[in-house]
């Protein structure tokens, strides 16, 4: 069993938070909202692979 | 009597066969799900732009999160929260469900500032936010099932909120043989159906046009036999 608990990863790992004022934010879910946002706007700008060939 | 069978047509010889409720529900697809609005040969010229992927790109992020799932229920928390494949098995089913939701959020957003629920859309729209929904319990679900703090801590906030809205009772985030049932079985029962729905609508419907091209989706219907109705009157 000791064996097993050495083998698993530290539990407790909090990670790094921003925060401005009242708002906080973990680190990874700041991420993931950016990168939403980047892939909205590329989305609308990137043109599209053969979009002009198709009738 | 007789009168009335002769003012009705004999379905069987109409040649429609529709006097069974087996033959009137084959009517019933065919008339709205015909097999090449199912499975269409091309799509409109609007299509071909990035903000048309993501529904698909979220599909596709359902069809991995659902695989890895199998092969993690397949094996067993023994095996993947110990083996190396486990836990790579268990990395990618986290990580399919990441770009699920990310995919599934560019979407919406793009969706919302087309109106995309235009053109007798507003059943597409409620699905897809059923879908949105119902996914983020299944996800929830998911995080309780780490089995580690971070688990424990979610269950033991959460449940304080389940039980405010009347629901603790019957789900209990504090047990684990309840919470994995709901994970690897109701809840992707739900978002399958739910995803499955979504899709044929638009695939019956078919994909919204653009906000300045509104008047191609009235020619769109047009081709398919429908009569177009006016734009006001759509929801």
């Amino acid at each position: 069993m000791l064996e097993l608990m050495s083998q698993a990863p530290s539990p407790i790992t909090p990670g790094t938070y921003f925060g401005w004022g009242d708002v906080m934010i973990q680190s990874g879910n700041l991420v993931v909202i950016i990168a939403m946002l980047v892939l909205f706007v590329l989305a609308l700008v990137l043109p599209f692979p053969g979009g002009r060939s198709r009738k | 009597m007789s009168t009335v069978k002769e003012s009705s047509p004999d379905p069987e010889v109409a040649g429609t066969g529709a006097y069974t409720w087996t033959g009137k529900s084959r009517q019933w697809f065919l008339r709205h799900l015909p097999p090449d609005k199912l499975l269409p040969e091309d799509q409109p010229s609007y299509v071909a732009t990035w903000a048309y992927v993501f529904g698909m790109g979220a599909v596709a992020g359902l069809v991995f999160i659902i695989g890895s799932g199998v092969v993690l229920s397949l094996n067993g928390p023994q095996w993947y929260h110990v083996s190396s494949l486990g836990h790579f098995t268990n990395s990618v089913h986290l990580w399919s469900v990441e770009l699920f939701f990310m995919f599934m959020v560019v979407h919406l957003w793009i969706k919302f500032w087309m109106a995309a629920w235009r053109g007798g859309r507003l059943l597409t729209w409620i699905t897809g936010m059923v879908a949105f929904l119902v996914s983020i319990v299944t996800a929830f679900t998911g995080y309780l099932l780490q089995t580690n703090f971070d688990s424990q801590w979610i269950a033991f906030e959460a449940k304080d909120a389940l039980n405010a809205v009347g629901i603790g009772a019957w789900f209990n985030v504090a047990n684990l043989g309840q919470i994995f049932m709901w994970h690897i079985m109701l809840l992707p029962l739900a978002v399958g159906a739910v995803v499955a729905l979504h899709v044929v609508l638009v695939r019956a419907h078919g994909v919204v046009p653009p906000l300045d091209a509104a008047g191609t989706d009235a020619q769109l219907r047009d081709s398919n036999g429908t009569s177009p109705e006016p734009e006001a009157n759509q929801p």
